[in-house]
């Protein structure tokens, strides 16, 4: 008995009559003949040996909901993990506009038809020029580590440099990315940190910028959450000898930091993650750069520059690339990269982030994550054995903790936390040995005064133990 | 407000339709009229006056009188100010010239013209790169690379220039010998150059950049070349824009449309001919390098004379180097780059695939074909 | 007596066209609509311990990191923020809205909305990617399956999908055919990767980016890729092909095994782009080809939704010899347990943070799981299906070709020249699209540069009727009549969308140009000044 054909919902034109209908139509015999180009021998001979499907929409849910069940959630266990995916509030119409169907499923329309894409992303833009203080900001890219490799290339490209010099207080991941990304092109030079404040340094850099660098690149705030108080003599020293500053930093701390341009940094990158963005298991990032204003700039972006132009009615805005022939390159140092599918949903989503905080929110944000970081590292200190921050520095979000002198390991403790219901901060011990039996600990604007004193709770019954 | 030029060539075209090839020379024009021919300049003029119509009233149309432009723009509508005096019926090369220099003089910001290659060349001798100038085509096959690609669309690329909505670049005018053509040998030369509009597209909702313009391509693939050069070789460098953008990323000199020879990044002879080149290569290694001169693809027609056949024996294929931006391949719509040197064995080894340098550390595979 | 309005929705019997008009709101520009001291959002307050505990915390930040002025952000209510965000909605024609077929190469398909529930669930958007293992045992068991069912979909024995999209795959397999080389010695050496002219841009561009020479093909008179052309093209400095098949064009290569076996005796790799993927699931694979590697684009033949650029996925595949190359971590089993297996000293290291656009992932997961193998294959079949109908269609048109493979079926798209109906009627290939976007779809013409003139590529995807097919032709079918009839039309279109024609002019002008609010309203100010010295 022959089986009954499925006719599925995503594919209207799978009800045998009108298939038929529509092969008599191109005089077409079955499928067969429209897969003749394909030889035989590329043919596959058996159907693709695959899980049965879930043809009902109800046993697909089950199915995936039941994994999905296996997780535990940071809204179920205290998250103090950051280390460049941060847990912040997400407003409520941040979800709502990222799941509206038109801004979820638009792609590479016209600046016609898909002139609120367009708008949205040049608001985006606009309001993080307004935090960074820049003129030009990108479409977003992949992801924070992108935009700095790119940064990087782009002020390789500028400076026709071949040195970049980088902190060694940087996330290995990030370095990982940026070392494969240059590869064919620069080099890298590393520059330590100092160990009592954890800011770069500036004697290091010093014997290492020569009229090779192309670049100084550091973060602010760092991966250990330090704030560098030396940004403007950092950038000043990287332009003394010929070469540009790029800064990486986080835009939810640019409510209360001063922004990098205005000490001196040429490129600005950065992730937007922070910004309305649900940490989704690290599948919830897009990445910025911005510079000044200046042709020699904006002309090696290889993202996508929206521009704001006239129509031919008065009064109406349109859109559409900026420098949309891009140079060609005569180097191989100087080709502009790609541009690809990227972001942009949550570049939207950031704007929308930046609209609902305005200059207050920001501003409000900025200062109880600093009041609550600053607060739960004074109340860790406390702890016998415990060091914290480690770095005699102001700090913005996160901060690196010591637990050396508890006898204990970072993995025996968050082992401790995990199961009184904590994620404990970053275990550093393997990444940076210099720093012992370190962690780095995020807390933002969602840990409450309760959530830090559970924490510190927590701590003291898995040190005694 | 802003001045366009007309020029049309009442004889241009006017042997093609009944097997002449060429219509220069009134012997040649006078056999045309007596097979029957009507010349199609007039008509072709009006398909791309057409196009510019919608926009008279921003532009002042500069023409010649009756059939040599003031007849077609009357009968499209405009009214045109009409400069200069000719004998109705006896029109020739000279009427061209100076019409094209009276224009120039007159500050039209686009030079229209209706014709053929050799309406190229008139126009070319008067006014040289002194003006925008644009052909809209009509006559026989074109060998020169400053027309519209139809006459429709030489009017669109008008209008848009005068609407400061395109760019302007070089293209090549070639020197066809009609008499060769007509016994079925292309005789192409490199002339000169005139500048023309090009265009950019209307909508740039992509998802990736557009290609680099023609001029950064050119910069791209002499610094290509420039760092590939090995010392103490000869490098040969035939005639055209991009050729000419290698010795410019030199520093050096390179005659407009001769062949020039350079080694170790200085000059050695500059408008060589053959024999020069024959003794050269007794000196020590060298290479060629050629770039598609002209809107047909040929990079060695049997016009580039000091390059002749025996010289190509003498290098041998591998040291043809062939540069070409890509949008002149582009052009050539998949047709094959051609050569015809005069000797069909030379020819013969020349054809195949050759690793065309169309940028800084970028080759495109294209044919050559006789 | 009642009116049966339905009748009027025919003309002799054929459906007409739609009285489209697309939302027009005029919106302003957010900073427009900002009032001083308006919240959008409260935020939450220290606790009064905590103040006491810290003092005035920011006068601890360094001299010169205090930010002076509040950052000049405009200031909204929250309803406002609603309203102008939905308006811009509105205004955007996103995939749900209209017959989708016009973005060729993007695989506009239905991105099934249960999907959303799913990638929305806190179960995932709570994560953290550095949670302890045995905490996210789900969403790990979720990206092992997937790899298992890539894997048998491609024939490549494991995947990451640490790349974040499409392009970003291709760099990470031209990173990975670098380290290859790299690994025998022959770094050096081979430094020269072979595309294809109608293969993605970004085969080329991020083969370059990661440092090789290209050398592209143009295809033979039939518009396949020429295989003499590749000969002519290996040597001893190849590393390797990246190439998309089928092309942009829609057509397969039928010699495409043999491409491989050229640059496999060369000795180099061969990348398999299979961002067309969408009309050949279950009918051919990498494998068989003899790919090394090859990506899939999530976003495209998987159905993760488009997002208006990203963000997307590229899941990227190898075989066994080239496992160890792949991004850090992969995903792995011990029988017992998922993990995340960062032991991989050859790795490239990352190309990205953390494991994947994990909502992505979720959302191809379930798409695979929800049609099993048959109904996989069903995608490939209807989707070539409804190409190969909407080209017979097409072709009706008088004006429209479909250049190269005359008279032979396609696979999934079709690359038209619309060159015929220009020469008649002067007509534009874009404005045919611009008139178009006046009945509410989408039209592209080509990737650059433009090898086939006039140049237009529509993908029906399986996701469409019959009759939306037949709407979408009708469309063409009369603005390409009104070409010859009333061609200004098309020369100002659009009529019916959200804005009227751009002038483009000030995008190209350094002194114009304004990618950001404060740098347009800068550059107006600064234009207005010297008529005001005047006056």
């Amino acid at each position: 008995m022959r089986k009954k054909p499925v006719v599925y919902p995503y594919i209207p034109n799978s009800v045998p009559e009108v298939k038929e209908q529509m092969l008599r139509e191109l005089g077409a015999e079955s499928m067969e003949e429209f897969y003749a180009d394909i030889p035989e021998a590329l043919r596959l001979k058996r159907p693709l040996d695959l899980p049965p499907p879930l043809l009902s929409e109800y046993d697909l849910r089950r199915h995936v909901e039941g994994l999905l069940q296996k997780n535990r959630t940071c809204q179920e266990y205290l998250n103090f993990l950051g280390a460049g995916c941060y847990q912040h509030y997400v407003p409520a119409v941040c979800d709502e506009v990222n799941a509206r169907g038109e801004f979820l499923t638009a792609y590479a329309g016209e600046p016609y038809d898909d002139h609120g894409r367009f708008q949205a992303l040049f608001e985006y833009t606009s309001m993080m020029g307004e935090l960074l203080r820049m003129d030009v900001v990108n479409v977003p890219t992949y992801d924070g580590y992108q935009a700095a490799a790119t940064a990087l290339s782009m002020a390789a490209r500028i400076t026709r440099r071949r040195e970049i010099v980088l902190p060694r207080a940087l996330s290995p991941d990030k370095l990982s990315k940026i070392r494969d990304y240059v590869k064919p092109d620069l080099e890298i030079a590393l520059i330590g940190y100092d160990p009592e404040t954890g800011e770069l340094d500036r004697e290091a850099l010093r014997a290492r910028l020569s009229e090779r660098t192309a670049a100084v690149y550091f973060e602010n705030p760092s991966y250990f959450g330090v704030v560098e108080g030396h940004g403007g003599e950092i950038a000043a020293m990287a332009h003394e000898c010929g070469a540009l500053c790029v800064v990486s930093t986080d835009p939810i701390s640019l409510g209360i930091l001063t922004p990098p341009a205005d000490y001196g940094a040429d490129i600005v990158c950065g992730d937007i993650q922070s910004l309305g963005i649900h940490m989704q298991y690290g599948g919830g990032h897009g990445g910025f750069i911005a510079t000044r204003d200046e042709e020699r700039f904006v002309m090696e972006y290889p993202s996508r520059l929206f521009g704001i132009a006239p129509t031919m009615v008065p009064g109406e805005y349109g859109f559409g690339d900026v420098a949309y022939e891009r140079t060609s390159f005569a180097r191989r140092e100087e080709g502009k990269e790609w541009v690809g599918t990227a972001a942009a949903l949550w570049g939207i989503t950031a704007g929308v982030y930046l609209a609902l905080m305005g200059p207050q929110g920001m501003m409000k944000v900025g200062e109880t994550i600093m009041a609550r970081a600053c607060y739960a590292a004074r109340m860790l200190d406390r702890l016998p054995g415990v060091r914290a921050p480690v770095f005699r520095s102001a700090h913005f979000r996160e901060f690196v903790v010591d637990f050396s002198g508890t006898g204990k390991t970072v993995s025996e403790i968050n082992q401790g936390l995990l199961a009184r219901g904590i994620f404990g901060g970053k275990d550093l011990s393997r990444e940076f040995p210099e720093l012992g039996q370190s962690a780095l600990y995020c807390v933002t604007e969602v840990h409450t005064q309760g959530d830090i004193l559970r924490l510190v709770e927590a701590l003291k019954e898995v040190l005694q133990a | 407000m802003k001045r366009l030029g007309l020029i049309v060539n009442p004889v241009a075209g006017l042997g093609g339709r009944v097997g002449l090839k060429g219509s220069d020379g009134e012997k040649v024009q006078q056999r045309a009229r007596a097979l029957g021919a009507v010349a199609p300049a007039p008509t072709r003029a009006a398909q791309a006056l057409e196009r510019l119509r919608p926009a008279a009233g921003e532009f002042e149309l500069f023409t010649y009188p009756m059939e040599m432009g003031e007849a077609v723009a009357r009968a499209c509508g405009f009214e045109p100010i009409v400069i200069g005096e000719i004998a109705s019926g006896k029109t020739t090369a000279a009427d061209t010239q100076r019409a094209a220099r009276e224009m120039m003089a007159q500050g039209v910001a686009l030079l229209l013209f209706a014709g053929g290659d050799g309406t190229a060349r008139d126009i070319y001798d008067a006014v040289g790169e002194g003006l925008p100038v644009l052909g809209i085509p009509t006559g026989v096959k074109m060998h020169s690379a400053v027309f519209g690609t139809r006459p429709e669309s030489a009017g669109e690329l008008a209008l848009l220039f005068l609407r400061e909505k395109a760019g302007l670049r070089e293209a090549e005018v070639m020197d066809i010998d009609e008499e060769a053509l007509r016994r079925g040998e292309v005789r192409a030369r490199l002339y000169g150059y005139l500048r023309i509009p090009f265009e950019r597209p209307l909508v740039q909702g992509l998802k990736a950049p557009s290609s680099p313009g023609e001029r950064e391509a050119m910069r791209a693939i002499a610094a290509d070349v420039a760092e590939e050069m090995e010392g103490g070789v000869a490098y040969i460098l035939g005639p055209g824009t991009t050729t000419r953008a290698i010795a410019s990323h030199l520093g050096l000199p390179k005659t407009l449309l001769g062949v020039d020879v350079i080694r170790d990044r200085e000059v050695v002879a500059l408008d060589v001919n053959e024999a020069h080149l024959l003794c050269l290569l007794e000196e020590g290694p060298a290479r060629v390098i050629v770039t598609p001169v002209g809107g047909q693809g040929y990079l060695f027609g049997r016009g580039n004379q000091p390059i002749s056949p025996a010289v190509l024996r003498r290098l041998g294929r591998e040291n043809i180097l062939v540069v070409s931006t890509a949008q002149k391949l582009q052009a050539l719509g998949g047709r094959p780059l051609l050569v015809d040197t005069g000797d069909s064995e030379v020819d013969l080894w020349l054809c195949g695939y050759y690793r065309v340098i169309t940028g800084y550390r970028e080759r495109t595979i294209y044919r050559v074909s006789c | 007596m009642s009116e049966d309005i339905t009748r009027h929705r025919y003309v002799d019997g054929k459906p007409r066209l739609r009285r489209f008009h697309q939302a027009r709101w005029d919106e302003p520009i957010l900073f427009e609509l900002s009032r001083p001291g308006q919240r959008g959002i409260l935020v939450p307050q220290v606790e009064p311990e905590i103040r006491a505990e810290v003092g005035d915390i920011l006068a601890t930040l360094p001299a010169g990191m205090r930010r002076r002025e509040p950052p000049a952000l405009p200031e909204l209510s929250q309803p406002q923020v609603v309203r102008h965000y939905f308006r811009l909605a509105q205004e955007t024609l996103g995939t749900d809205l209209n017959i989708d077929v016009g973005q060729g190469t993007c695989t506009m398909k239905y991105s099934p909305k249960v999907h959303e529930a799913l990638a929305r669930s806190p179960k995932v958007t709570e994560l953290h990617p550095l949670q302890d293992e045995s905490t996210v045992q789900g969403i790990l068991e979720i990206l092992y399956r997937f790899e298992q069912i890539m894997k048998e979909i491609s024939g490549m024995d494991r995947f990451s999908f640490q790349p974040r999209a499409g392009s970003a795959a291709i760099y990470t397999m031209a990173s990975m055919i670098r380290a290859y080389h790299a690994s025998r010695g022959e770094g050096e050496q081979r430094d020269e990767i072979i595309t294809t002219i109608f293969s993605h841009p970004s085969d080329a561009a991020c083969a370059r980016t990661a440092g090789f020479k290209v050398i592209t093909l143009y295809p033979d008179e039939d518009g396949y890729p020429d295989l003499e052309a590749l000969k002519a093209a290996v040597s001893d400095r190849t590393a390797g092909l990246m190439i998309t098949n089928p092309e942009d064009t829609g057509i397969f290569n039928p010699r495409i095994a043999e491409f491989v076996r050229v640059v496999h005796e060369a000795g180099g790799l061969c990348a398999y782009d299979q961002a067309n993927a969408n009309g050949t699931l279950g009918v051919t694979r990498a494998r068989e080809a003899g790919f090394d590697m090859c990506h899939f684009n999530l976003h495209k033949t998987f159905s993760s939704p488009h997002g208006c650029g990203g963000p997307g996925g590229g899941a990227t595949g190898v075989t066994k010899e080239l496992e160890r190359f792949l991004p850090v971590p992969l995903v792995s089993f011990d029988g017992q347990r998922y993990y995340l297996d960062y032991d991989r000293p050859d790795s490239i290291g990352k190309v990205a943070p953390w494991y994947g656009v994990v909502p992505v992932i979720v959302r191809a997961y379930a798409w695979a799981m929800s049609l099993g193998a048959e109904g996989l294959r069903e995608v490939a079949e209807i989707a070539v299906l409804n190409n190969n109908y909407l080209m017979q269609k097409v072709l009706q048109i008088p004006g429209v070709s479909a250049p190269y493979a005359k008279g032979k079926r396609r696979i999934e798209q079709v690359r038209y020249s619309w060159q015929a109906l220009y020469e008649e009627t002067g007509v534009h290939s874009e404005e045919i699209g611009l008139r178009a976007a006046d009945f509410g779809v989408h039209y592209w013409t080509s990737h650059h540069p433009w090898i086939v003139p006039e140049p237009c590529t529509l993908e029906p995807t399986e996701s469409y009727s019959k009759e939306e097919l037949d709407e979408y032709a009708a469309i063409l079918a009369y603005v390409a009549q009104e070409a010859r009839e009333d061609p200004e039309k098309l020369h100002t279109a659009p009529h019916n969308s959200t804005i009227h024609r751009i002038d483009h002019s000030p995008l190209d002008d350094p002194a114009r140009w304004a990618m950001t609010w404060r740098a347009y309203r800068r550059k107006v100010a600064e234009a207005q000044r010297p008529e005001e010295n005047a006056s």
